[in-house]
């Protein structure tokens, strides 16, 4: 409560201070982190170990800091990004966190990666009062500024996305019999548990059948048969990319046609639907924030062309079809306009203010009519999604762009 | 895992080290001991939470030395251990609202107890097979703390947040500080006793069995009892270990106690050296600053540039931090001359 009536008072002398200085004569404030010349922004990511595929989200943040330093920095300052790695074990990541905090004396913390390392950390950067800014995971808890006023999420969060399949299928198919696969961690049993508060009371009758993997399975083949077994004629496929891909072949090979909802982790074309087979892959159901690369629908879009401009001038190494390389240049987009709008109040409040204050913010790589808003009472950047259905060699947009919040 | 098969396929498993050899001179250890008192005085609060997370590991290496290097039998399960105790003190400081410090020997017992029964069978197999009915142990710990029947308990998943000791009777020093000298008050504590188990009638019966299997029952030792009691000494001290690694970290959740935890550990204790006792705090700088030089020294390549440096460690000194620390002393004896 302190540290929240705090937040109230500095913020509303902020105010006091924004309204009686003029624009040239505002103060210059800076916390640890930030000066005159330079802004130095943390974050930690999985590099090695398990979940090391997600390195590429930082190493594509980074490329797209060296253009904004390129082309002369964020109001002059150049940003100095630090970023560590954790192997995604937490008790790495606090020590991490802590060498950002206490020796490097980061300003923020930016864009940390996976659900258990952010909770391993976001009670002593609350703590010790830096932002722990667009966290890299759609968990549903980070929407919480009432307990965590230092930390918010960025892209939309699992339960929403799930709840919205949930109403999809209560309106269409209200008879269903619905067979679940997802992942035993964090990530599925939040997309699970948000397609349940769907459901609502109908949940225990419409589920016929729930069936879990570890991540470690070499193939979920014999999850796939089982489902079919059940009688199941909807499938909730609640996989990561690698699963996913096995899961829609699979259920070509056997024959199984149910209604088939994919998350939107596993949306890719490249990395998923292309390597499936496209012929099995045909009227998927799924739904996106972000354009995807290799949709051909955005050939000739300035949104995408800059992105390409951007990758093949600063990260030309980079495999374009990767979604996390599309994901790192629009979060750290996100990051560029919070700094721009802070202008030479670099105070780790002023900060979290600005990044609390975003409204209507389109960021080229986003949905048409997806934009990034955020407010006092709303951590949650992205929370809109638009249905998909796969036709062809691409994803086909139907429906409203549906804005499902949920809060933490 | 081939470096473990090299190791366990060799006739004598574990080079037989004389018990005097297992431990520092006097002198020596009160100038480790000063150092470890004085140094956090002049450090940043980070550098405290790396020295705490020092001492932790030390004492599961320091545990893992007492099974392997004691009484010969070896373990790639003792992430297991480790899990048990940090979840332990987790839900009993969380759940239960026991006093931390309390926490600790609770923790210890309940792994003691674990490991004492893990023995058992494990009784039946030795050397590499032994490593491979622990690794199973390890592998499948993440998952069981994942079970939705315990997810009450363990939060599953999302893991549980554990809040840090505030310094008692008002003491002006953070709470780094203060987990600090608490850590190191019980890590001293084990380290003594672990010196004195060994040099006891226990630490001899230890080292028979590693030494001689057969030989050592024909003098009377019960070679069951022994080794399923090594297994519980070196569990319950994992076990302590872990639950002071869950009040510094403040968190626990699967993912910090994978296979990847056990693998760590059993380097720590190759590279400061076998049967050593004080070679733990070497071997557990080993697994904490290496991973960050190697990080530092490649962003992208670090798993191989840590993989290098093991490398060179292992092939100049195959016998870790006592063989440097042999060397040493041999060349302060000739300067002294």
């Amino acid at each position: 409560m302190s540290a929240l009536k705090k937040l109230a008072i500095l913020s509303a002398a902020f105010g006091l201070l924004a309204a009686t200085s003029g624009g040239a004569l505002a103060q210059k404030k800076y916390d640890p982190g930030a000066s005159d010349t330079e802004i130095k922004i943390g974050n930690i990511m999985p590099y090695s170990g398990p979940a090391s595929a997600y390195g590429v989200i930082a190493k594509t943040e980074e490329a797209y800091f060296k253009k904004i330093n390129a082309e002369g920095g964020i109001n002059g300052r150049k940003i100095n990004f630090i970023s560590y790695d954790d192997a995604y074990s937490p008790p790495k990541t606090v020590e991490q966190a802590r060498k950002l905090v206490e020796s490097d004396e980061a300003l923020i913390v930016f864009n940390p990666l996976g659900t258990p390392p952010n909770t391993a950390i976001q009670k002593y950067l609350n703590s010790k009062k830096v932002p722990q800014l667009f966290v890299a995971t759609g968990a549903t808890k980070w929407n919480d500024p009432k307990s965590f006023p230092w930390t918010m999420g960025w892209q939309p969060n699992y339960q929403s996305e799930t709840q919205i399949y949930a109403k999809y299928i209560l309106k269409n198919k209200p008879d269903a019999k619905i067979g679940i696969l997802y992942q035993n961690d964090d990530y599925g049993k939040d997309y699970l548990k948000g397609f349940k508060d769907g459901l609502g009371a109908k949940a225990a009758s419409m589920i016929v059948l729930e069936e879990s993997y570890e991540v470690s399975e070499p193939t979920i083949d014999s999850h796939i048969v089982k489902l079919k077994a059940s009688g199941a004629d909807v499938f909730i496929n609640i996989t990561t990319p690698k699963f996913a891909a096995q899961a829609i072949k699979k259920n070509a090979e056997i024959g199984w046609k149910p209604l088939h909802f994919l998350n939107n982790v596993s949306a890719s074309i490249g990395s998923v639907m292309k390597p499936a087979g496209f012929e099995n892959a045909q009227d998927i159901i799924s739904s996106n924030y972000l354009k995807d690369t290799s949709d051909p629908e955005w050939k000739n879009d300035p949104g995408m062309k800059a992105f390409d401009e951007f990758l093949a001038k600063y990260y030309p190494e980079a495999n374009r079809i990767d979604s996390f390389v599309m994901y790192g240049y629009t979060v750290a987009q996100g990051l560029v306009h919070v700094l721009k709008a802070s202008g030479d109040n670099l105070t780790r409040e002023n900060v979290m203010k600005q990044a609390a204050s975003i409204k209507g913010l389109e960021i080229g790589s986003l949905l048409p009519g997806i934009k990034v808003n955020t407010s006092a009472t709303d951590f949650a950047p992205i929370s809109a999604v638009q249905l998909q259905k796969f036709k062809g060699e691409t994803w086909e947009r139907f429906g409203e762009v549906i804005d499902a919040e949920v809060g933490g | 895992m081939s470096a473990v098969e090299e190791v366990t396929s060799e006739a004598p498993a574990v080079e037989a080290v004389p018990k005097r050899a297992m431990t520092l001179g006097y002198g020596t250890s009160l100038v480790v001991l000063g150092l470890l008192i004085i140094a956090p005085m002049f450090l940043k609060n980070f550098f405290v939470f790396q020295m705490t997370m020092l001492l932790i590991y030390a004492l599961a290496v320091l545990a893992l030395n007492i099974l392997t290097g004691g009484s010969g039998q070896f373990s790639l399960g003792q992430s297991a251990f480790y899990a048990v105790g940090a979840y332990t003190s987790a839900i009993l400081m969380e759940h239960m609202g026991v006093n931390y410090a309390l926490t600790l020997p609770i923790a210890g017992i309940i792994c003691f107890g674990f490991g004492f029964l893990f023995g058992q069978p494990a009784l039946r197999l030795s050397g590499i097979y032994l490593a491979l009915a622990t690794f199973a142990l390890a592998v499948a710990m993440p998952q069981l703390l994942k079970l939705g029947f315990f997810e009450h308990w363990t939060g599953g998943v999302q893991g549980l947040v554990v809040t840090k000791p505030d310094a008692p009777f008002g003491l002006p020093i953070s709470q780094d500080r203060w987990l600090y000298y608490f850590t190191l008050v019980i890590a001293i504590g084990i380290y003594v006793a672990s010196v004195n188990l060994l040099r006891s009638r226990s630490g001899r019966a230890f080292m028979a069995i590693r030494d001689n299997e057969i030989a050592a029952s024909a003098m009377g030792v019960d070679v069951a009892l022994y080794k399923t009691l090594a297994f519980g000494v070196s569990a319950g001290i994992t076990g302590v270990a872990g639950g002071l690694g869950a009040i510094a970290v403040q968190f626990v959740a699967p993912d910090g106690y994978t296979i990847t935890l056990a693998i760590s550990l059993f380097l720590g204790m190759v590279v400061g050296g076998v049967g050593w006792l004080p070679g733990s705090i070497v071997g557990s700088a080993f697994i904490i600053f290496v991973p960050n030089i190697a990080e530092h020294i490649s962003k992208g390549l670090s798993g191989a540039v840590f993989g290098v440096l093991l490398f060179l460690v292992i092939f100049l000194v195959p016998h870790g931090a006592r063989q440097v620390a042999i060397v040493a002393q041999q060349l302060i004896g000739k300067l002294k001359k």
